[in-house]
């Protein structure tokens, strides 16, 4: 689960980490309110979006006067911000954070993930910051520092020292990055983050440390035990289909090909699209009905996938272990009678009741075509695509 | 022979009484696995399928001698569970929980340093010997005794390539789901190792999928160290970059997770790569014979 800039600095600077002074803003009287209360000369508008890679799509301008601050903020609200990651349509722009602009001397890069090769909370730095980490780790390797933390000790004092002499910061620099490090740190443990990134951290007047972006993303496994990010959720951020398809226990994700899949299992929903893309043809979902699935959810993934125009077919694959074919049949028969349902669909089941869902298929008289395992599904579902074209 | 569990495992459900670990417990006892009991905590000194019921791991290691557990407990309550399991001195910890926060695994991980305990899991269907034991939630009718290893992060993907072998008459010594979670109790190369080690395994399909790097190094691990031949498929060629497909663990955040990096990785060290996942089968019989 991701949250804005704005709200990751709120909690931040809950847990010392000094952030500038700033405030979101609604619209325009909001943003000038706030310019002014700021006081000061200039001031940066940045577009609040999930999406990063803003300031290449003209979503973080800095206003020099009340008037630029008034005419940025305008401009933003209200419009679709392109930016690398966001697809060319965009995303909408409903508020934008006002904050005052400092003199940045040197910007450094200060992150936190859950790193997969040491299992462990790991700080990445750089003496590289502004740019994209993935891209330094690429060209400069050297340039990336990593230190994985003892869950039992917490992030060392002596750790962050390291961290920040190899940053090349210096003097009492050290001290306030080693706080900003520990403050961090607190606040990725303390709130089950997945990612933190702060970058840039920057050196602005008389070599003052601050966080002038920050990003954090957290687990939604743990989110039961965190009311207070959780109501940080921005629904409107989220694809409306995949959102809806969660509320039913289903995990969508929507993908640009023709074939709609309906598979039980993280694992084997890949695996199906793969197969699918294995025979040219190209997966238009990626749909885990997953275990326990009860008639009504098949009836669900079915609505929720057709909601896509570009569907032209419909893969059903099922490998029932707690799940039962029974009861899967049930759904997709139920599901024709209930929806206006006109492409074909092809159906393979295996696993638990195998042997009971598919008498229940051929009973109906819904015109299912029945495959008998992964390869003859991908087979049958490209084949009767290309026959309709 | 097989790995982790055998005929002479002696299994304690924790979460015994609750709805799926009663239905997959007697599962596993119809199908010859040697189920001693179980805990609930609250609820010691009950019979549950004519088993003692314990209110602790500790209590029901010193009563039954087990040395297996079975985790069942929901996804809040499962770190716990294992860290108990852990200290009572079990072996092998199965944990089928989908959905336990990743930093409550990382802390898990700590506390089980020096323990000498396999945690199989979270987020997998467990672990089967078929015919002998079985800790998990998978359809033992498609499993059967054989010569071959299998070990995947997914569960449905297993039982597609179980499905395929038996198709070809292959079965299996022991299959290990080790779970589709970023940070989990055993990776890759532990699984190889053991069946490495194991004298009845000959050889060894390895299901992998996007996100981290554990396929790549179980390969380059198996190409210093292993002698039996090994088959081995990436899902997720068709996943798009940074969108997690399903699995907490399943997602690409750089261009060495893909499928494809991974597959190709794979190939160049000498694994049997397998590139349509509906031919896991076909190519393990070709490899293996």
């Amino acid at each position: 689960m991701n949250i804005h800039e704005y709200q990751t600095k709120e909690l931040l600077r809950g847990f010392g980490v000094p952030v500038p002074n700033g405030r979101v803003a609604h619209n325009v009287d909001n943003a000038a309110t706030i310019a002014e209360d700021l006081g000061g000369e200039r001031w940066v508008v940045k577009a609040q979006i999930h999406a990063g890679g803003r300031g290449k799509g003209g979503g973080v301008r800095v206003a020099s006067s009340l008037e630029e601050v008034r005419q940025f903020t305008d401009e933003m609200i209200g419009t679709y911000l392109v930016t690398p990651q966001t697809g060319e349509q965009g995303r909408l722009v409903q508020r934008v954070l006002i904050e005052q602009a400092c003199k940045i001397n040197k910007e450094y890069y200060l992150g936190m993930v859950i790193d997969r090769a040491t299992q462990r909370i790991t700080v990445i730095a750089s003496a590289s910051g502004g740019m994209n980490i993935e891209e330094v780790a690429k060209t400069d390797p050297d340039r990336v520092i990593r230190e994985a933390v003892d869950p039992a000790i917490g992030l060392a004092g002596f750790q962050c020292r390291k961290i920040a002499a190899r940053m090349g910061l210096a003097g009492k620099q050290i001290g306030e990055a080693a706080k900003i490090m520990q403050a961090l740190y607190r606040c990725f443990r303390d709130k089950d983050a997945l990612l933190a990134e702060i970058n840039p951290l920057a050196a602005i007047d008389e070599g003052r440390l601050m966080a002038l972006d920050a990003k954090m993303s957290f687990d939604s496994n743990a989110m039961y035990r965190h009311s207070d990010i959780i109501e940080l959720r921005d629904f409107d951020e989220e694809d409306v289909k995949e959102v809806e398809a969660s509320g039913h226990g289903l995990n969508y994700i929507a993908l640009d090909g023709d074939v709609g899949c309906i598979v039980n299992g993280a694992g084997l929903a890949m695996a199906t699209m793969d197969a699918i893309s294995f025979h040219k043809g190209r997966p238009a979902n990626f749909l885990d009905v997953g275990g326990g699935a009860s008639p009504e959810k098949v009836g669900n993934a079915f609505r929720i996938v057709l909601q896509d125009p570009n569907v032209k077919a419909i893969l059903v694959n099922i490998f029932a272990g707690i799940n039962r074919c029974d009861w899967i049949a049930e759904g997709l028969v139920q599901a024709m009678r209930d929806q206006d349902i006109q492409v074909p669909i092809v159906v393979r089941l295996a696993g638990t009741n195998v042997e009971k869902g598919a008498p229940i298929l051929k009973a109906s008289g819904f015109p299912f075509i029945m495959a008998d395992n992964l390869d003859d599904a991908a087979t049958k579902v490209v084949a009767v695509l290309e026959a309709a074209a | 022979m097989s790995v982790f569990v055998h005929r002479h495992s002696r299994v304690i459900i924790q979460g015994f009484t609750g709805q799926h670990a009663t239905f997959h417990a007697e599962e596993s006892m119809h199908n010859g696995t040697t189920v001693v009991g179980g805990v609930t905590p609250g609820k010691g000194g009950q019979q549950h399928l004519g088993l003692p019921v314990f209110d602790t791991v500790h209590q029901a290691v010193a009563e039954t001698g087990a040395d297996v557990s079975g985790i069942f407990v929901p996804p809040a309550f499962a770190a716990d569970a294992i860290m108990e399991a852990l200290e009572a001195g079990i072996g092998v910890i199965v944990v089928i929980a989908d959905g336990i926060p990743v930093q409550d695994m990382v802390r898990v991980k700590r506390y089980a340093l020096g323990k000498n305990a396999i945690i199989i899991g979270p987020n997998t269907p467990g672990i089967i010997t078929p015919g002998a034991c079985k800790v998990g939630i998978m359809p033992s009718h498609i499993y059967s005794p054989g010569r071959i290893g299998v070990v995947s992060r997914s569960g449905t993907l297993n039982y597609e390539a179980v499905q395929q072998m038996s198709e070809l008459g292959m079965g299996q010594t022991t299959s290990v789901g080790i779970g589709g979670d970023p940070v989990n109790g055993t990776d890759f190369v532990t699984v190889l190792r053991a069946f490495e080690a194991d004298p009845e395994t000959e050889a060894v399909i390895m299901i992998g999928e996007i996100g981290g790097p554990q396929e790549v190094e179980a390969a380059r691990w198996a190409k210093e160290n292993m002698s039996k031949p090994l088959v081995g498929f990436v899902a997720g060629v068709s996943a798009p970059a940074g969108r997690r497909m399903g699995h907490a663990g399943a997602i690409i955040s750089g261009e060495a997770d893909t499928a494809n990096a991974k597959m190709d990785l794979m190939e160049e060290l000498g694994v049997h790569v397998v590139r349509n996942p509906a031919l896991i089968g076909e190519t393990a019989k070709r490899v293996f014979s």
